[in-house]
């Protein structure tokens, strides 16, 4: 059997990534301050997550305003989904394999 | 084994950020319960005004409103105990719902307030106020035999709709209350009954279910976690 942990994503490793994809799994967007309130994280930890999966071209980013003040929402990118899903599949299957 | 807890638990979290983010989970299972009480009480003061000694007098008083000129203003209505009961009972479930839903969420860290908040509003306002305009309709028409059944009904459908926007169980909850509405539609003079049943029985069934499920162990961190 192949081992399955060439599938799993080194992007995907950290909590607060797994926390950001996971929303936006589900939601059509999610807002900076969502995430912040979601996921529990500090702005600039939270800004810097979203920084590096940006970079992966997994979330994509709108600036518009509420307003005066900027609202910044999140979604995913096709390619972001693809690549969380199959993460989640490679973790699945991590589990059978250690079983 | 570590690597294994340690992906388990990512699973966990992947699970938990998608319900946390998509549904509305603060809704207490005590919320439901004192809803049902409030209703009980309702009921027992509507059967106090509709079976007691002023009850025949308020009876022929309706059929005379209704025999009139065919339309019932709601002028007329506003003056009716009875209508005055219904609302009294609305308020004081949905303030002391309010309440417990409020305690869970502060326990559970998560906002009262929020996109899943809003959501799981409109989608329980959007049947809840057509079925409002409904009932107001019948009134005007003095069909009052099918008031209980409609209001039984309508919010059978608003707690189906909004199942998929909260915790799914309360989807049980609309199902009871959409068939008792149906089955009353076949007794329409007992619609008390079947009102007192359904916002009173059922709720105070589900809200207690609801409690044990997740709410028992207090100091839970949310619903998801004891699943």
């Amino acid at each position: 059997m192949k081992n399955p942990i060439e599938h799993l994503n080194k992007v995907f490793d950290s909590r607060i990534r797994l926390g950001i994809m996971s929303s936006l799994m589900v939601n059509e967007e999610v807002s900076f301050n969502e995430l912040k309130e979601l996921i529990q994280v500090t702005d600039g930890n939270l800004a810097s997550h979203l920084k590096t999966l940006e970079e992966h071209k997994f979330v994509k980013v709108q600036k518009g305003f509420i307003g005066r003040k900027t609202n910044t929402t999140y979604s995913i990118t096709k390619s972001g989904e693809k690549a969380f899903k199959s993460h989640i599949e490679a973790l699945e299957q991590m589990l059978k394999f250690l079983e | 084994m570590d690597e294994k807890s340690q992906h388990l638990d990512s699973i966990r979290d992947i699970k938990k950020m998608m319900e946390r983010s998509s549904r509305f989970i603060s809704l207490s299972g005590l919320s439901g319960v004192a809803a049902g009480i409030c209703a009980l009480v309702g009921a027992w003061f509507g059967y106090g005004i509709v079976h007691g000694s002023h009850g025949d007098e308020i009876r022929n008083n309706l059929l005379r409103l209704r025999d009139k000129e065919g339309d019932i203003s709601l002028a007329d209505y506003a003056g009716n105990s009875l209508l005055k009961i219904g609302l009294l009972t609305f308020a004081a479930a949905f303030v002391s719902a309010f309440i417990f839903t409020y305690i869970r969420s502060r326990k559970n860290h998560t906002p009262l307030w929020g996109t899943t908040a809003r959501r799981l509003m409109v989608n329980v306002c959007v049947p809840i106020a057509a079925g409002g305009i409904y009932l107001l309709t019948l009134l005007k028409y003095g069909v009052f035999g099918l008031i209980a059944p409609g209001c039984l009904i309508f919010y059978g459908l608003a707690l189906i709709n909004a199942s998929k926007y909260t915790l799914v169980e309360i989807r049980y909850l609309g199902y009871g209350q959409l068939i008792l509405g149906i089955i009353n539609l076949a007794y329409p003079g007992y619609g008390l009954y079947f009102w007192a049943f359904g916002f009173g029985i059922l709720h105070i069934v589900y809200g207690t279910v609801m409690w044990w499920k997740y709410e028992r162990n207090s100091g839970d961190e949310s619903a998801v976690h004891n699943q």
